[in-house]
């Protein structure tokens, strides 16, 4: 799949909004100045608002993309848009009594965690929802947006909160924990990807032609000789050398950085510091996870090309 | 509940639907095209839509794709748009734009020079004409013995092995009886000019369940949906159809009745080496072929009443002559063991069994499958046939039989195993469209000369009788014409050969021309062999500093590379802004149970200061004062080509249209001008169609009931017997000519290869090109096909159908791919005899082992068809004909032969020989590259084409 | 909606047959589609770059070709006509998230309401079969209406109310019909040929369908008898001379 940088933009930040969010629902410690307060909201209001505008930069036609909150009922995009808008909404009104009122309502709190959750996993579901891409249909691929997207959240907590204690374990900890759990998750994505093919729908070349039973079947000639939407959009190619390379990049930046950083904060040396880092390394890692997330990513449609 | 309410099934398509013929390629099928007011508000009208006429009896509705982007090339950016005058050098495409006056004048002038001179140095060629009745006339009218059409590298072996020896041809002049053969073959045949009556031909065989075989290198289009495939090594179909021939004769299986009935099989060939008689017919003092009666053991005029010609033995004639029957000359020849299946199976790359397979496939078509038809008729002599019987095999073939040396032998090879089958034009056979059928004997003989300010004597292209008709000088030996036509080079041309024209004028050989004079022939590209030698041979100059070729004049809608390299640019109009006959005198639209011709008309006015092409042939021919073109007072008889297609006689009551004919319409085929004709074609749908009557339908070459309609039509002045020549007396005559026993005695250089391929019974030699080099050095066999969506396209890169054939690559086999260590996306440096160029390279199964093939005439030269630069066209897109030469490969003697085929000097083009090896890593372009051309018109507009914008009504703001 | 229709009694289910045993791949259907609806049905089908070095456009309908190289047989080409199947349980529909994507409960006619596209692309990423390309200038999703506008309109003669497709077809390849209606010529074919779906194991339960190449083979005929030692008298010309003693 075509790798569009919006799209990537907008899981990754979003992500890390929401997260943030889910974690401020539940009562995370968070700062408790009028300015670590604004910073916080505002980090956790910009991060999901610029992700999902910039979702819009990947429509045809964003202006029109109100009606997409219409198709709740079938639609995993419009479930996702409606999701969003209302987490927005209880995040206005518990951002509201906090940053006014300094109540950091549990209500509200609690549904706006179930929400931002949901919200995250109805993005991940636009993709698993595909069985055109059977690299994409597994629960994996929720777990992974849910686990990257809370270890985002705690990495920014931490850094907000400057590494506050919860349950005995600084967040610091609970992010290299949660770090590894997505990690673990997404290993076991990739270990999976690696080996699905087109093995979970049973689908090829013979299959999608009709013509596997007569013979060894492949392409002869493209439709056109020159490329089209479907192929630009459906059949990008990666080479293997540069999705090796990204994949390391993508674990460097994305774990092991973020860890040592984290392991650094939660070891006493200036957190807000390190975990601000952390966090800008982590995002980075995401971004190059993302990005292979649609490129290696095989779409049926391949079959025919 | 609905939300989508705004829906409308019911929109209004378009305001007005016109009729005409399509041109996007030969096949001639009858459009409608829709058009609209185009939105502007000035009531201008466009093209929403072009479809298929659902009437018209070519394509019954259907459409294909070049048809279906007529809109593109109607609206095409490369269309030229005035008279346009060389300022540059030629070959850089420098020109200002002239009036037409001036244009006119200077064409005139040039011509009217040459006319009062020397007519001959004129050579005015046109390249996909299809006018060529008129193009001819007026060339003959000129008085200059070089013209031809493009016949002569496209498939003129096809249409000249049919019309010698059954009167009729493959090409559109015939076709199978779809609705009743049991069995179909098809050889060498991608797409073809009959391309949408095949298509539908082979879909109603397919419905009916019949079998197609088809032989073809390459396993695509029809091949891809034949039922058996025969993955034939090129150049060897004729061995593959002598050896079904011999499979067929060792049987028994060939119609005995037929052959004796319509053939010459019967006829007594003089059996007398080393005189000027041997191997021609025993004549009797009336000149009528004579054979042996059964009744009598004795020998009769083949035409005597009650004579029951015999097929075999051998007979001493009174004058003490042995003489035998051609068929037993034939079953000597066909049942010798080399045409065995074991024996030509390597040669050919088919299998033994395959072959004596479908030998017993079509005998069992043939004989077992007859069609009895309830229908009686009348046979020329007489006779009365309660019963029409049919064999019901059908075949078809084109180029890829026709462009090889040996490709004439071939063709007649393929029909006379249709004749042995006794499967011409009889029910699921083979059948002939009207006019045909028209054996030589009734067709024009070639004719030469050209004495200043006259005109010819008669039409320069025909079909030769004997070896006297050559046009030859005095000598015996120098060519009348440029391209050496009917000379000792290639003595039954029909069709002239357009691809030697520039290469001999440039030589001088036989001598230099005034003025080159060209209609839509690409021949600085992918109309010509060695493309780079011919741009050359247009540039270079003499030593006084003047081009070797003084003056060229070129006709054509669009910025094609030949347009650079004219000093004179006549644009003509589109397809669908012209007047046109498609004409019974010349290759009319007709079906087999019909009649039929058809017009174009101008469905659109042009917005550009062109014309047609035909019109301004008329508009010379009166301003050069030439004979049929102007009126005694000296001024112009027609105002354009429409009026000229409406009152041009070619003999009292003979018009370029058949129907709607006297002047109140009333009459068809004979019949005076009618100055309502063209309106009455149009009211019809742009054709008129004359049903065959039912007794004449089959068996046309002998039937009376055909005769009399036929004459009645206008087609023929009186009946014309068509004795199917198994045995080619010409060629015979030809062989004693080499053998210094006849003359014109040929000259040294030509005798071997005459008596090596000038057999009078069909037969096979191996190509030439193969023969003339290391086969070793160049192990494979190189092809190209025109793809569907292209072929005989003028114009392929229009707006759409650039996007399916935008560059090509060259297909491998993959035992090749595999020895060479080729893979697709590999480049590979291609290498003839001759040249050399860099290809993409793709791997394919589904061909003959030894064959590579590509699209043909995909690459485009930069700067050419209004493209970029960078277009795949020219970055990718690449041609073969660089590696093909118009000469052969030198023999000892330094002597070069055209690389043609040596009896009709048909283009060999499939004769290539090629090795492959793959390229270093490069850049990513096709090689040979040659620099940019300034076009005439500029590129096209860069920025995106949304056609059809203008009528919608209603879409979304943006 | 993007709900699909409940599937009424009695309602249509309109669609393609496709017979790969019959197309040559010479792309009639594909460019007569082009010229159709480019200028019908909704915006235009914009072409980028149209004389320029990467030509490309949007197209309804496109022919692919396949090599399929039989286990003992020679490889042969087939030629594959491809265009929206309108499925029944078409995945494009559900995951629109604006309702523009929408099935027809009359006849089953898988459309886009231009209007209310946002050009998202998701519906193309769901649907298996490469049938919808945005435009890439008007920027929405096109895919074949099975020219809905051609097989309802008063305006062109009935015999022309089919797809623009299957009217252009010189072989006779594409079949158009109610394939809910087991008597249609079409459901008849699918029946007589061995009909199939693509990719069934994707569960879209395509309505169009594709006839099977029929088998093709070098046929094993026994080689015809020979008359006798051909080129004996008492051979072929004995023969000879017994069949012309018969006429």
């Amino acid at each position: 799949m075509h790798p569009a940088v919006s799209v990537i933009f907008f899981t990754v930040t979003s992500g890390a909004g929401f997260g943030l969010m889910f974690l401020m629902g539940l009562g995370w410690p968070m700062p408790e100045s009028g300015v670590g307060i604004f910073m916080a909201l505002a980090l956790a209001g910009l991060l999901s608002v610029a992700g999902l505008l910039s979702s819009t930069f990947h429509l045809g036609h964003p202006e029109r993309a109100w009606r997409a909150v219409s198709q709740w009922r079938s639609s995993w995009l419009s479930r996702e848009g409606v999701l969003a808008i209302v987490t927005l909404l209880v995040f206005g009104v518990y951002a509201f009594l906090w940053f006014f009122f300094g109540v950091r309502s549990g209500a509200a709190g609690v549904l706006m965690s179930v929400f931002a959750a949901a919200t995250v996993f109805a993005t991940a579901m636009i993709y698993a929802q595909l069985k055109t891409v059977p690299m994409w249909q597994t629960w994996l691929t929720p777990a992974c947006y849910l686990a990257f997207s809370l270890t985002l959240g705690l990495v920014l907590a931490g850094m907000l909160n400057g590494n506050g204690v919860v349950g005995g374990l600084p967040t610091a900890l609970w992010a290299s924990l949660s770090i590894l759990l997505a990690w673990a998750l997404k290993m076991s994505w990739w270990n999976r990807a690696g080996s699905v093919g087109f093995s979970t729908t049973g689908s090829s070349v013979g299959s999608a032609t009709g013509l596997g039973a007569i013979g060894d079947v492949k392409l002869f000639e493209r439709p056109h000789t020159g490329e089209n939407y479907l192929t630009r959009e459906m059949v990008h190619q990666i080479g293997r050398k540069h999705a090796s390379k990204l994949r390391l990049i993508a674990v460097a930046l994305g774990a092991l950085v973020p860890v040592l950083l984290m392991l650094g904060a939660a070891s006493g040396m200036v957190p807000t510091l390190f975990l601000a880092l952390a966090a800008l390394s982590l995002l980075t890692g995401l971004f190059a996870e993302r990005w292979l997330f649609f490129a290696e990513a095989k779409h049926a449609v391949s079959l025919y090309y | 509940m609905n939300e989508h309410v705004r829906l409308d099934t019911s929109p209004h398509v378009s305001d007005e639907v016109r009729k005409t013929t399509c041109y996007m390629c030969a096949c001639r099928c009858g459009i409608n095209v829709h058009l609209r007011d185009d939105g502007t508000g000035t009531g201008k009208k466009k093209i929403r839509y072009i479809e298929g006429n659902n009437d018209h009896p070519v394509n019954r509705g259907v459409l294909c794709a070049k048809g279906s982007a007529g809109i593109m090339q109607h609206y095409s950016p490369a269309r030229l748009r005035k008279p346009l005058k060389r300022v540059g050098e030629r070959g850089e495409g420098k020109f200002e734009e002239i009036e037409w006056d001036e244009a006119l004048g200077i064409a005139t002038g040039w011509l009217g020079d040459v006319r009062k001179s020397d007519p001959k140095k004129l050579a005015f060629f046109t390249g996909r004409d299809q006018s060529q009745s008129f193009t001819g006339w007026w060339a003959q009218q000129f008085g200059t013995p070089n013209f031809a059409a493009h016949g002569g590298f496209c498939s003129v072996n096809m249409a000249a092995a049919g019309i010698y020896t059954f009167g009729g041809a493959f090409w559109e002049f015939g076709s199978p009886d779809w609705k009743h053969t049991e069995l179909f073959m098809l050889f060498g045949v991608a797409e073809d000019h009959d391309s949408n009556p095949i298509k539908l031909g082979l879909a109603e065989l397919k419905r009916r369940g019949k079998k197609t075989i088809a032989i073809n290198p390459v396993r695509t289009g029809y091949n891809a949906v034949a039922d058996e495939w025969v993955g034939i090594t090129p150049g060897t179909d004729g061995l593959f159809v002598l050896a079904l021939v011999h499979e067929l004769l060792k049987a028994g299986k060939v119609d005995v009745d037929y052959l004796i009935r319509y053939t010459n099989a019967p006829w007594l060939v003089v059996h007398a080496p080393g005189t000027a008689e041997h191997g021609l017919f025993a004549r009797d003092a009336d000149q009528k072929p004579l054979v042996i009666d059964r009744r009598t053991g004795k020998a009769s005029p083949y035409s005597a009443q009650g004579v029951k010609p015999d097929l075999r033995g051998e007979i001493q004639l009174e004058d003490g002559r042995v003489a035998r029957p051609a068929f037993h000359l034939l079953t000597d020849k066909y049942l010798d063991e080399g045409y065995a299946a074991d024996q030509v199976s390597e040669r050919t790359g088919v299998s033994a069994d395959q072959i004596r397979s479908i030998a017993a496939q079509l005998a069992e078509a043939a004989f077992e499958k007859e069609i009895v038809i309830d229908r009686p008729w009348t046979d020329m002599k007489g006779e009365r046939h309660e019963k029409m019987i049919g064999r019901p095999v059908a075949m078809h073939a084109m180029r890829g039989i026709s462009a090889h040396s040996n490709g004439f032998q071939t063709c007649r090879s393929i029909h006379l195993l249709q004749i042995l089958l006794g499967s011409i034009d009889c029910p699921g056979g083979f059948r002939y469209k009207p006019p045909y059928p028209r054996p030589v004997h009734a067709q024009p003989a070639p004719h030469g000369g050209g004495e200043p300010g006259k005109p010819l004597a008669g039409p320069q292209l025909g079909f030769m009788r004997s070896p006297q008709g050559l046009l030859l000088e005095e000598d015996g030996v120098t060519p009348q014409r440029i391209d050496k036509a009917y000379s000792w080079d290639a003595p039954m041309s029909s069709h002239g050969l357009m691809h030697m024209v520039i290469a001999n004028a440039h030589a001088r050989d036989p001598y230099g021309v005034d003025v080159l004079f060209m209609y839509m022939a690409n021949m600085s590209w992918n109309s010509s062999m060695n493309t780079a030698g011919v741009m050359k041979m247009l540039t270079d100059k003499d030593e006084n500093g003047d081009y070797i070729i003084p003056k060229l004049i070129y006709s054509d809608a669009y910025s094609s590379e030949m347009v650079a390299f004219a000093d004179l640019v006549l644009p003509d109009t589109t397809y669908l802004e012209r007047h046109d006959a498609i004409s019974l005198l010349d290759r009319p639209i007709s079906e087999p149970e019909a009649v039929c011709d058809a017009i174009r008309w101008p469905v659109l006015e042009p917005d550009r200061d062109v014309r047609g092409f035909q019109s301004v042939l008329i508009d010379l021919g009166a301003r050069l004062g030439l004979p049929g073109m102007t009126n005694e007072d000296g001024t112009a008889k027609f105002k354009d080509y429409a009026d000229y297609i409406q009152n041009h006689q070619r003999k009292p009551g003979i018009g370029p249209l058949a129907g709607w004919r006297g002047e109140d319409g009333s009459k068809t085929g004979r019949g005076e001008p009618n100055a309502d004709q063209l309106q009455a074609y149009i009211d019809n749908g742009g054709f008129s169609q004359t049903h065959v009557p039912e007794e004449a339908l089959y068996y046309k070459f002998a039937n009376k009931a055909w005769q009399d309609f036929a004459v009645d039509m206008g087609i023929q002045d009186g009946p014309v017997e068509c004795v199917f020549q198994l045995y080619l007396e010409p060629m015979a005559q030809f062989r004693l000519c080499a053998q210094g026993l006849a003359e014109p005695k040929t000259p040294d250089t030509h005798k071997q290869r005459i008596l090596d391929c000038f057999d009078p019974l069909p037969d096979w030699y191996a190509p030439f090109e193969g023969e003339g080099i290391e086969t070793s050095e160049y192990p494979f066999h190189a092809l190209t096909q025109r793809p569907a969506a292209m072929y005989h396209s003028w114009g392929s890169q229009n707006a759409w159908l650039r996007q399916i054939h935008g560059h090509n690559p060259m297909y491998v086999p993959g035992d090749i791919c595999d020895a060479v260590g080729l893979k697709t996306g590999d480049w590979a440096w291609v290498t003839s005899h001759h040249g050399k160029i860099k290809v993409p390279v793709q791997r394919m199964d589904a061909v003959n082992g030894k064959t590579m093939w590509t699209w043909n005439a995909i690459g485009k030269r930069k700067g050419a068809w209004a493209l970029s630069d960078g277009a795949p066209e020219a970055e990718k897109g690449f041609l073969l004909n660089h590696l093909i030469h118009e000469l052969l490969p030198p023999k000892s003697d330094g002597m070069r032969w055209s690389n043609s085929d040596p009896i009709t000097g048909q283009a060999a083009w499939f004769d290539l020989r090629v090795n492959i090896e793959k390229a270093e890593a490069g850049e990513a372009e096709s090689l040979p590259q040659f620099p940019a051309q300034d076009g005439p018109v500029p590129d096209g507009a860069d920025g995106p084409l949304r056609y059809g914008a203008g009528w919608l009504k209603e879409f979304m703001t943006r | 909606m993007t709900m699909l229709p409940d599937r009424q009694p009695g309602a249509k289910a309109l669609g393609l047959v496709i017979d790969l045993d019959t197309c040559v791949g010479c792309h009639a259907c594909v460019v007569n589609c082009k010229q159709w609806n480019t200028a019908g049905y909704g915006a235009p089908l914009s072409d980028t770059e149209p004389y320029g070095d990467d030509p490309s456009g949007a197209w309804l309908n496109r022919v692919h070709s396949f090599e399929v190289t039989p286990a003992d047989a020679p490889a042969q080409i087939v030629h594959f006509p491809k265009s929206c199947l309108h499925c029944e349980d078409a995945p494009c529909v559900t995951v629109c998230p604006t309702g523009a994507s929408y099935k027809r409960a009359e006849d089953g006619i898988v459309l886009v309401d231009e209007d209310m596209c946002i050009g998202c692309g998701l519906c193309a990423w769901a649907c298996p079969y490469g049938a919808r390309e945005i435009d890439p200038v008007e920027q929405v999703m096109k895919k074949c209406t099975l020219c809905v506008d051609r097989i309802y309109n008063d305006n062109i003669p009935e015999e022309d109310r089919v797809p623009a497709c299957v009217k252009t077809c010189p072989a006779e390849a594409r079949h158009f019909g109610d394939l809910a209606d087991p008597t249609s010529d079409v459901s008849m074919l699918v029946a007589e040929r061995g009909g199939m779906d693509l990719m069934p194991e994707q569960g879209t339960k395509p309505v169009n369908k594709y006839l099977p190449p029929r088998p093709k083979a070098i046929s094993d005929m026994a080689p015809l008898p020979a008359i006798a030692e051909p080129k004996a008298d008492g051979g072929v010309l004995g023969w000879l001379d017994r069949a012309l003693d018969r006429l």
